[in-house]
């Protein structure tokens, strides 16, 4: 009899245990992350349980060519990764702080309905996992964030990114999708200020930000960065604003969106649309077709942001030219509501106080020309036909480089004729140093195939007391 | 002539240092701060601006590894191998090599002691007899600057606080010591690691950092600023934002502490 019931038990608690084991080993399908401009891969499937793993972890990286910054981030990058997920899932998720980290963080993800949409329930030391669930309610683009105290340092310091829920049989179907994320910086050193910038709580306090960025650092997303589609091929943006502070006028140049989801909800709403608004912690889907080869370029149209403090990102598209779409030969004239005169663009700079060697000047120069030059000139100096002439391979540049220095220190107006190309533009006077004319010229006499002399600044300094003169 | 006259200020000098603060050749001196008032960062309703503090003796610098050791291996109740779940998580002391061999790559023998419990460092203070300092007695004496009372009205002072809570975590955790002591002589309470407090629970930031202004606790944290003494003081924020964090049996990489004492009947072993 006692054997008897000690079968019973065993075969109890062996049942017990396979159960539980079943419980345990219940099957959540692992969301994968998407790095920006990589948007990840649009979903079929019906919803159910899902598991989120998402890292927070505290890194020095770059934010502007010579310019380092400590960022908070998601997932080891600003912005933090997209996460794709369908509307009716049933989300786990883990929030795991890395030992390394300095502070706790946790995650407010404006897809959650409930307490601080997850943060309350996601507060994380150091070294340590939270584990909360929530349902995806509401399909829809949504940023998430970190909201620990100081709330606003955290996501100044890069702790955002966006979750994309999808209606379920997913969005329709297109050729291309990117993520991109703006989002403002606030550095004790001025734009361009060279090394390790501090945040800086008065100048975020303020809202008066050095740099505005797509996808965390100046230039993240252009040249070589840049990402690709051809013509003929529909593009769909996933475009978020971190912020910490700034609404995006959100533009891409030589663009019109075909189809805009306002503030990221998930109903088509808009056609034809130039410029779309997206607010701080916000976001929007923008879908176009591609017609001509090109680069297009990202901005948000609040424009100096974009000119002066890195707002730029670019897609480069290849394909066979459409001369009535685009003709790319007309020559147009210039709409110019602030007057004809010249312009001059204050970017003051400190002198280097000790000699620098001739790669150190070559290198200085590059900088001051991706601050400076690139935004028209584009970062190869091979400019934008018809509107920025170029300077690889320029004749007009080569044949004169003191007309070219004077050029920098006074701007130019009128027409020109460059490699056959007719230009009719402006360029703004430079406020440069002579040493820093003297490298940005010499940087750009020696790039891109060009072949020209140093000029030291003294004979910078002789060239503009010339002009005064005249 | 010259040379007498330096030998003579050095003389003074050391004078006017042991006058001033007479343990300082051991370098693991108990400080007496005077009783005085910071202001909080949070307060309930009601509470002054100005919160009063009792003076009370405060550890000069935070435990050191070397000084952990002695401890551990005095009450093997608290070594690595006896770590009981309840009392510290798995990370305890899990930068030392062995269970009684307190190197490692990442740290220096007189780096402060971090990957410890609040227990533990709870116990650590009991057995010196000692014990944490409260909210109150930490955040008061961190908030002198180096030349006065106020850190905040030196100029500098918040920034270079700021700016240790922004950078990463060093590869290798700095020696104690080796920062300028503040107005009262005490070292390392800021840039160099968080500390634990007696009390650290005790004012809660809610994980959801923003609504905390309504909270039935009614305090408040971020961007709400509605019982916030000054919405400035982020480094205040970063700290009770980190102690809201924590549970008593959490260590984390560079959360260490150091220990305080009653003026009056605190019977210090000063052997450590």
């Amino acid at each position: 009899m006692k054997n008897y019931l000690k079968r019973i038990l065993l075969l109890t608690s062996v049942l017990l245990f396979i159960f539980d084991a079943g419980v345990l080993a219940e099957q959540r399908l692992q969301v994968p992350l998407a790095y920006a401009p990589d948007a990840g891969k649009t979903l079929t499937r019906s919803p159910g349980k899902v598991r989120v793993d998402l890292e927070t972890k505290e890194v020095t990286g770059r934010l502007a060519d010579g310019v380092e910054y400590n960022f908070w981030t998601f997932g080891g990058t600003v912005p933090g990764p997209i996460i794709r997920i369908v509307e009716g899932d049933e989300v786990e998720f883990h929030l795991n702080n890395h030992p390394s980290s300095k502070m706790p963080h946790n995650i407010d993800l404006h897809a959650v309905t409930g307490p601080g949409g997850g943060a309350a329930a996601s507060l994380t030391a150091p070294g340590h996992t939270s584990t909360f669930s929530f349902k995806a309610l509401s399909a829809g683009l949504y940023v998430y964030h970190c909201a620990t105290a100081p709330v606003g340092m955290h996501i100044a310091n890069g702790m955002y990114g966006l979750i994309l829920v999808e209606p379920e049989g997913g969005l329709p179907p297109v050729d291309r999708e990117f993520y991109v994320v703006q989002s403002d910086f606030y550095t004790k050193g001025k734009y361009g200020q060279e090394g390790l910038q501090p945040f800086s709580m008065e100048k975020a306090i303020d809202e008066h930000a050095d740099y505005v960025v797509f996808n965390g650092s100046v230039g993240a997303m252009v040249g070589d960065n840049a990402v690709r589609a051809k013509v003929g091929e529909t593009v769909r943006l996933f475009i978020g604003n971190g912020g910490p502070n700034l609404v995006s006028s959100f533009h891409v140049i030589g663009e019109i969106f075909d189809t805009v989801y306002t503030e990221g909800g998930i109903l088509p709403n808009q056609k034809n649309v130039q410029s779309t608004l997206i607010p701080a912690g916000g976001s929007a889907i923008v879908e176009f077709k591609v017609e001509v080869p090109g680069t297009l370029i990202l901005v948000d149209h609040s424009i100096f942001r974009a000119f002066n403090k890195g707002a730029i990102a670019m897609i480069k598209v290849e394909g066979e030219d459409n001369s009535t779409v685009y003709s790319g030969k007309q020559a147009d004239t210039i709409y110019l509501p602030e007057g004809g005169a010249i312009q001059e663009v204050l970017v003051a700079s400190e002198e280097s106080l000790t000699p620098m060697s001739h790669q150190e000047r070559l290198s200085r120069g590059q900088r001051l020309y991706e601050q400076n030059c690139a935004a028209c000139h584009q970062m190869e100096g091979q400019g934008i036909v018809g509107v920025f002439p170029p300077l690889a391979s320029s004749d007009y540049l080569m044949e004169d480089l003191e007309r070219a220095i004077g050029i920098v220190i006074n701007g130019l107006e009128g027409e020109i004729i460059v490699n056959g190309e007719r230009y009719n533009n402006i360029m703004p006077s430079q406020r440069l140093t002579d040493s820093d004319i003297a490298n940005v010229i010499g940087y750009i006499s020696n790039a891109w195939g060009n072949e020209g002399r140093l000029y030291s600044a003294p004979e910078v300094a002789t060239i503009r007391a010339s002009l005064k003169s005249h | 002539m010259k040379l007498i006259w330096g030998k003579l200020f050095a003389l003074i000098g050391v004078l006017i240092a042991l006058v001033m603060n007479p343990q300082s050749v051991s370098g693991r001196e108990l400080i007496k701060i005077p009783p005085g008032s910071y202001q909080s960062a949070y307060r309930n309703e009601g509470d002054p601006v100005q919160v009063q503090v009792d003076g009370f003796l405060m550890d000069a610098l935070p435990v050191t590894n070397d000084q952990f050791f002695n401890f551990v291996k005095d009450d093997q109740r608290w070594r690595r191998s006896a770590r009981n779940d309840l009392l510290a998580d798995s990370h305890y002391l899990s930068h030392w090599k062995g269970d009684l061999d307190p190197a490692g790559p990442n740290h220096y023998l007189d780096s402060p002691v971090t990957n410890v419990s609040w227990f533990a460092a709870v116990e650590y203070c009991r057995s010196r007899g000692k014990r944490l300092p409260t909210i109150n007695e930490w955040e008061y004496a961190a908030s002198a600057g180096l030349t006065t009372l106020e850190g905040s009205g030196e100029l500098g002072f918040n920034q270079y606080v700021l700016e240790w809570y922004s950078r990463p975590a060093p590869p290798v955790l700095p020696a104690v010591g080796n920062s300028a002591r503040n107005f009262f002589g005490i070292g390392d309470m800021h840039g160099l690691i968080w500390e634990w407090v007696l009390d650290f629970n005790s004012i809660l930031v809610s994980g959801e950092s923003r609504g905390d202004g309504g909270l039935e606790r009614e305090l408040f944290c971020g961007a709400g600023a509605i019982r916030s003494a000054n919405v400035n003081d982020y480094p205040a924020f970063m700290r009770f934002g980190l102690r809201s964090s924590l549970q008593a049996r959490y260590t984390v990489n560079n959360l260490g502490f150091r220990c305080a004492a009653d003026l009056l009947g605190s019977g210090i072993n000063e052997n450590d």
